[in-house]
């Protein structure tokens, strides 16, 4: 156990010290940092109630957790009702599997996709494409990402940890053969560039997929809040939508919609409504002008169904605004990829685990400061801090912590409650680091916390201790 | 008085301070010697049984006393809201913990909510940054206490840093385990002190100060680091945090 814990310790240390030491990651991370954290400070100053529709807003979702088997059911009938079929996938795979076939059965070549980090989740795009189809991201950042051949960095800018260079690099790489062979700098050409290659495939896809923001159980309706509006093109043009979502996406009616509305973007980008917010309730009806003439929702359960009811349950009320990541320290260094999986920053550093084990993530929940402004930002109140200290709490239970680590904290504790012990045997240490860091006022280089003192000095303690200090004190007065 | 396992290895001058303070105030101090640290290493390692025991000890060491004052928010926050949380399911040690954690104040603002204090004479010519450690902002409103005193201050002129509420990166055994992510955050962090021109660095968590101190000393600042109590109890003739002991105090 504690050799391949040891290996997989070193995975995301190594991933964080690349990306640390990745210069144009640093550069683009740096950019995008104070950015997200003042808009919503702004967006939020303009709304004296935001903590009482947070407290609203996580109401809602506890409702919906605690009656969920029921609120599903109802969204089943609805959709049903409204022309579509609901189908429900236990995990990724049979979520592939299901999306595939759906995609076979219309004959379809061609995907568009909206942006959907259920989707990541599941691995889709690499599914379809062995599948036979041409799959295209057609939301900029995921566009971007793909063009890349990489994953999404972030849960609301997936393409957050590129830089503009890089960007006109990849689109003079692919747009070229297209025609496109001016070299095109500015943020502005760079997105008309895109669209115009993103428009022919909008018309002439067969299939478009989805995620969905919510799904509201007593109209049937999902809806997708967007800022480019290609959410809307990937669900009306194609023959057939498809929607994504997982199964704790659930708001019982349009009332509560707005509510959470309100919070979402407010929090994600600090608008006050995003561009685009759209419901789609089903395939187009006799009469209608547009709409798929097919339309699925495919429910992933992945091991959320899990959750309910456990200590971990708030992490399901997660409304994917990306607020934590963009207050979080870690996340600010190092940028999403290095923690290996689809969701990242805090809400990913409580999930990974959850979803898939910690197998993969015993780093995670350890890889924070407990600073508790995830916490603090979270717009549906997630204490994320306290849940990744119960992580910690189970992989000590389950002794998944790495040994020596365990065996110095479990001397210090005993110690600890040794407190005139305690006391005595601190004396030498102290009075050796004081000997070799007393007259710079630090010490350079600390046996045991070599990786401290790599980027800073380790201040040098007193030479006796306040409580020694104290007693003398006591005795002489 | 808890006195907090930094302040008693690192930096005695801060809990000295700190009992100075409360002298001048009228309170009469007790230091009980049962005590080393709060547990925080083996509470947010996920050890929660090391974690019962060192905390049973606290509540036992302080059971007799009617405040418990404690020159660091984290600590602060540890018996105030992680002791009975600690605690929710024991029908024997849930009052006890509850009872401390009544009691308990962080040092700054037992002063200003609880005595009301108004210093005597302090002054000290500089102009400072203020440090927000992370658990005494968001656990315990630490914000306006340590700059209503140093207000009091003669001298003294505070400037606000930009991201002010931003973590510094220390996190305990974070740093330790960390200490590439710990080092990066820290010097974000030294970067936006810097920019706001102070001579000197202030906060209330000794944890903080050892990393932003030990960092601006690596990077060759001459930027002084102490802690609050130090500089209301008029304590800043000596050597710095992290600075070099002159000749005729070492
Ligand atoms: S955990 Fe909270 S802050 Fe983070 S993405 Fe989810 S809803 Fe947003």
């Amino acid at each position: 156990m504690s050799v391949s814990t040891a290996s997989r310790r070193v995975e995301f240390q190594d991933r964080a010290k690349l990306a640390l030491e990745d210069a144009s990651l640093q550069r683009a991370l740096a950019k995008a940092r104070g950015g997200f954290v003042d808009h919503r400070q702004e967006a939020i100053d303009g709304l004296p109630e935001f903590d009482a529709i947070r407290d609203a807003a996580r109401d809602i979702k506890n409702h919906v957790l605690a009656n969920l088997d029921g609120y599903l059911e109802l969204y089943e009938q609805q959709v049903i009702e409204n022309g579509g079929q609901v189908h429900w996938a236990r995990d990724t795979e049979e979520a592939c599997q299901i999306i595939a076939g759906i995609c076979k059965e219309a004959q379809a070549k061609t995907v568009t996709k909206g942006k959907s980090m259920v989707s990541e989740e599941m691995h889709l795009n690499p599914a379809l494409e062995a599948a036979g189809m041409t799959v295209v991201e057609t939301d900029l950042g995921e566009y971007i990402v793909q063009l890349a051949g990489e994953t999404p960095s972030h849960i609301i800018a997936p393409a957050v940890h590129k830089t503009r260079e890089q960007i006109t690099d990849l689109f003079h790489e692919h747009h070229s053969p297209l025609g496109y062979t001016d070299r095109v700098t500015q943020r502005e050409a760079l997105v008309n560039e895109a669209r115009s290659v993103l428009r022919e495939r909008f018309v002439t896809a067969d299939v478009g997929i989805t995620g969905a923001n919510f799904l509201v159980a007593e109209t049937g309706a999902n809806v997708i809040v967007t800022n480019e509006g290609n959410g809307d093109l990937t669900s009306c043009l194609p023959r057939v939508h498809i929607v994504t979502a997982g199964i704790e996406k659930i708001v019982p009616s349009l009332d509560d919609l707005a509510v959470l509305l309100r919070v979402l973007a407010r929090s994600a980008t600090g608008q006050e409504f995003s561009a685009y917010t759209s419901l789609y309730s089903g395939p187009r009806r006799p009469g209608d002008m547009e709409g798929p003439e097919a339309y699925h929702v495919v429910l992933l359960d992945n091991g959320r169904s899990r959750l309910l009811g456990g200590q971990y349950q708030a992490m399901l009320r997660c409304i994917r605004c990306g607020a934590c990541l963009n207050h979080c320290p870690v996340y600010g260094s190092i940028g999403g990829h290095a923690y290996g999986w689809v969701y990242s920053g805090p809400m990913g550093s409580v999930l990974t685990p959850l979803l898939n084990g910690f197998d993969q993530s015993l780093d995670l929940p350890n890889a924070c400061t407990l600073n508790g402004r995830c916490k603090e930002v979270c717009p549906v109140r997630i204490p994320l801090s306290d849940l990744l200290l119960k992580h910690r709490v189970e992989q000590h239970e389950r002794r998944l912590s790495s040994g020596l680590g365990r065996l110095l904290l479990g001397t210090w504790a005993w110690l600890a409650c040794r407190p005139r012990l305690y006391q005595g045997v601190m004396a030498l240490p102290l009075r050796v680091m004081h000997m070799f860091g007393g007259r710079r006022g630090g010490l350079t280089w600390l046996p045991g916390a070599s990786g401290w003192t790599g980027s800073r000095d380790f201040p040098a303690p007193a030479r006796r201790s306040f409580m020694r200090q104290w007693q003398s004190r006591k005795v002489r007065s | 008085m808890f006195v907090t396992c930094l302040a008693d290895l690192m930096r005695p001058q801060v809990a000295f301070a700190a009992v100075a303070l409360l002298e001048r105030a009228g309170c009469r101090i007790r230091v009980p010697r049962e005590q080393s640290c709060c547990g925080q290493p083996a509470l947010n390692s996920g050890d929660r049984a090391s974690t019962i025991n060192i905390a049973k000890g606290v509540i036992r060491a302080f059971s007799s006393d009617d405040y418990v004052v404690v020159p660091s928010g984290s600590c602060a926050d540890t018996l105030i809201n992680k002791y009975p949380e600690l605690f929710r399911h024991d029908v024997k040690w849930a009052g006890r913990a509850q009872n401390l954690a009544d009691k308990t104040f962080e040092l700054t603002t037992f002063l200003v909510e609880q005595l009301g204090v108004e210093l005597e004479q302090v002054s000290y010519p500089g102009v400072c940054a203020y440090h927000d450690s992370c658990s005494g902002l968001r656990e315990l409103a630490i914000h306006q206490q340590p700059r209503a005193l140093l207000q009091q201050v003669e001298g003294l002129s505070l400037r606000e840093l930009e991201d002010g509420s931003a973590c510094c990166g220390f996190g305990g055994l974070f740093s330790v385990k960390y200490p590439d992510l710990s080092g990066r955050i820290v010097s974000d962090k030294c970067g936006q002190i810097a920019q706001t021109e102070a001579d000197t660095v202030l906060g209330g968590d000794l944890g903080c100060l050892l990393n932003i101190a030990g960092r601006l000393r690596r990077e060759g600042s001459d930027l002084k680091v102490f802690h609050v109590a130090e500089v209301l109890a008029g304590m800043t003739d000596g050597p710095a945090i992290g600075e070099a002991e002159s000749e005729d105090t070492a």
